[in-house]
């Protein structure tokens, strides 16, 4: 059953096409990582998934409805969570108020919950902006994984976390798999092969390949794009 | 104790001191404190969209206006008796704000500073071009007879800064809980990191929306009652003047706390009580006791005593 649907999705920038016309579809359950190199196109891809970024052509299916027209805080209430690839919490507020206004409440154990699972319950009342990097990624994974959502979109949210932590993330991950339905943008391949049952590889804003782990690994065009260069 | 119980004792305490200060203070002082309580009022409003929102309006006099031109040309023109009036000017100010919410949110940053300048620049110069009815620079005075409230005379000092002080406690107690409510929270965020709020699911142009209302309401609330308590309305309360006056005493007392804005309307009105007791050019001591504070106190009085020593204040 398919969660997702894009139709000739498109966004122009100028006279770039970072994202050219892509057609993708994302079945309920399944963990998918988007790969491909620097530039490719794929933040701007989720971006118009997620409503974020206005597409400049073609339509966006989410639980079977065209939501191409509903505003971003309406696709997040309907069921998605996005993180960003550029870290984005409430750096002068608590670990604690995060979380709360990621889960729309206070209710002190939820909290507590939604930040065990990235390992920070020690840490509630600590101020966001001053943890480490790694852990603000973590911190800002676990507001969306306290969302609840259908579809868990992740802009490379490995990036800047310690061997030890990204343990965790596939961990967490893969207790998640499942009940949600998880897009991932990932660099690097030891989470997207331990992680993804399918990968889509985008190169300058098309889509170059799509198919299971050992496909896309066995796909020349593909090491030559990417996983040569990766 | 949790903070919202801590908040709470708070804000009931300040309330209590400030009844004690209304029974012994000496008539100067007490009059003092009424004017500095309605102005607070105005401050409190202007602190939900500005501290609470992390919006800057520079045009909040035309709020605060709304509601005294609302209410004191019901009783002036029209006789109407208080309470209508008051109300009259409650439903002038959210009238303003609602309108002028739609149209400056449209913009952000400085241009939303812009926009609000220009809109209580128009009102300032419709309240003088309209002069026949409002009296224009000079103004009018509501008649004492007027002023009375359920057989209490507003004009009465006693009587006036209880009146004051129920007013300020109810946007005090209303702030304070509407900060600790949802919506409160989401303001915060708003203020924050708008794109997180907003890829949290949550209606931003909601709820800046209402923020506005809110903010312009309460300001508007402040200025009904200071035209009934002091009686008089004029067109000086619509002036640029008059939209930077709340900004000082938010900065000033701490932007984003609830006790903040009494705090700094209090300080700058002793301020300029005390400076211009010394020298004709006491504005050059206000100038310069404000350059000290935003030097030495960046999160304002109340702010600095949170960032320092009592960081659960609300
Ligand atoms: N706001 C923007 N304005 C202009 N060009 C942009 C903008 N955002 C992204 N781009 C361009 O679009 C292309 C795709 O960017 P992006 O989606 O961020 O790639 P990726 O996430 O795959 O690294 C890049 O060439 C980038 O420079
Ligand atoms: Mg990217």
């Amino acid at each position: 059953m398919i969660l997702l649907e894009t139709k000739g999705l498109t966004r122009i920038y100028g006279g770039l096409r970072a994202v050219d016309d892509v057609d993708f579809s994302l079945a309920r359950g399944e963990i998918h990582a988007l790969i491909g190199p620097n530039g490719a196109g794929k933040s701007t891809f989720v971006g118009m998934v997620s409503g974020r970024i206005p597409a400049s052509k073609g339509e966006v299916w989410f639980e079977g409805r065209n939501i191409t027209s509903l505003p971003a805080h309406v696709r997040i209430k309907q069921g998605m969570a996005y993180t960003f690839q550029i870290t984005a919490i409430y750096a002068r507020l608590s670990l604690f108020d995060n979380v709360a206004l990621a889960l729309g409440s206070r209710d002190r154990p939820a909290v507590l919950e939604a930040l065990a699972r990235v390992g920070l319950a020690d840490r509630a009342a600590q101020t966001a902006g001053d943890l480490a990097y790694g852990h603000q990624r973590l911190l800002e994974i676990a507001m969306g994984v306290a969302q609840a959502p259908q579809l868990l979109i992740l802009d490379e949210p490995t990036q800047g976390l310690a061997e030890s932590e990204i343990e965790g993330f596939n961990h967490l991950i893969r207790s998640l798999a499942g009940d949600t339905t998880i897009l991932l943008i990932e660099h690097n391949m030891q989470v997207v092969m331990a992680l993804a049952d399918t990968i889509t590889v985008l190169d300058t804003g098309k889509i170059l390949s799509r198919g299971t782990p050992d496909e896309i690994r066995a796909n020349s065009d593909v090491q030559n794009a990417y996983l040569g260069v990766g | 104790m949790t903070v919202n119980a801590r908040s709470t004792v708070l804000h009931l305490g300040l309330i209590a001191i400030l009844i004690v200060l209304g029974l012994v203070l000496p008539t100067y002082h007490q009059g003092n404190l009424a004017r500095i309580l309605v102005l607070a009022t105005y401050a409190i409003g202007f602190n939900v969209l500005f501290g609470y929102t992390g919006l800057l309006s520079l045009g909040h006099a035309m709020f605060f206006a709304a509601g005294m031109y609302g209410c004191g040309l019901a009783m002036h023109l029209a006789d109407w008796s208080v309470l209508p009036a008051l109300g009259m000017g409650l439903a002038s100010a959210a009238a303003l704000s609602l309108v002028v919410a739609v149209l400056a949110l449209r913009t952000i940053g400085v241009a939303f500073m812009i926009v609000t300048l220009m809109f209580a620049q128009a009102f300032f110069l419709a309240a003088l071009y309209l002069g026949e009815w409002t009296g224009g620079d000079e103004g009018f005075v509501i008649a004492q007879a007027r002023r009375q409230l359920a057989g209490f005379a507003l004009t009465e000092p006693l009587t006036r800064f209880f009146a004051a002080l129920t007013v300020f406690s109810v946007a005090l107690l209303l702030t304070a809980w509407l900060m600790q409510m949802p919506f409160g929270r989401i303001l915060i965020g708003v203020r924050e990191n708008e794109e997180r709020t907003r890829m949290l699911g949550y209606d931003v142009f909601r709820h800046k929306l209402l923020a506005v209302v809110i903010s312009g309401t309460i300001s508007g609330g402040a200025g009904a009652a200071y035209a009934v308590l002091f009686g008089y309305v004029g067109a000086t309360f619509a002036s640029v003047q008059y939209s930077i006056f709340p900004l000082l005493w938010v900065l000033l007392g701490g932007m984003g706390t609830t006790i903040g804005p009494l705090i700094g309307a209090a300080f700058m009105f002793y301020l300029i009580d005390y400076a211009s007791g010394l020298t004709n050019a006491y504005l050059l001591i206000v100038g310069a006791a404000l350059v000290l504070l935003t030097l030495f106190a960046r999160a304002g009085i109340v702010g600095e005593i949170r960032k320092r020593w009592v960081p659960w204040l609300p």
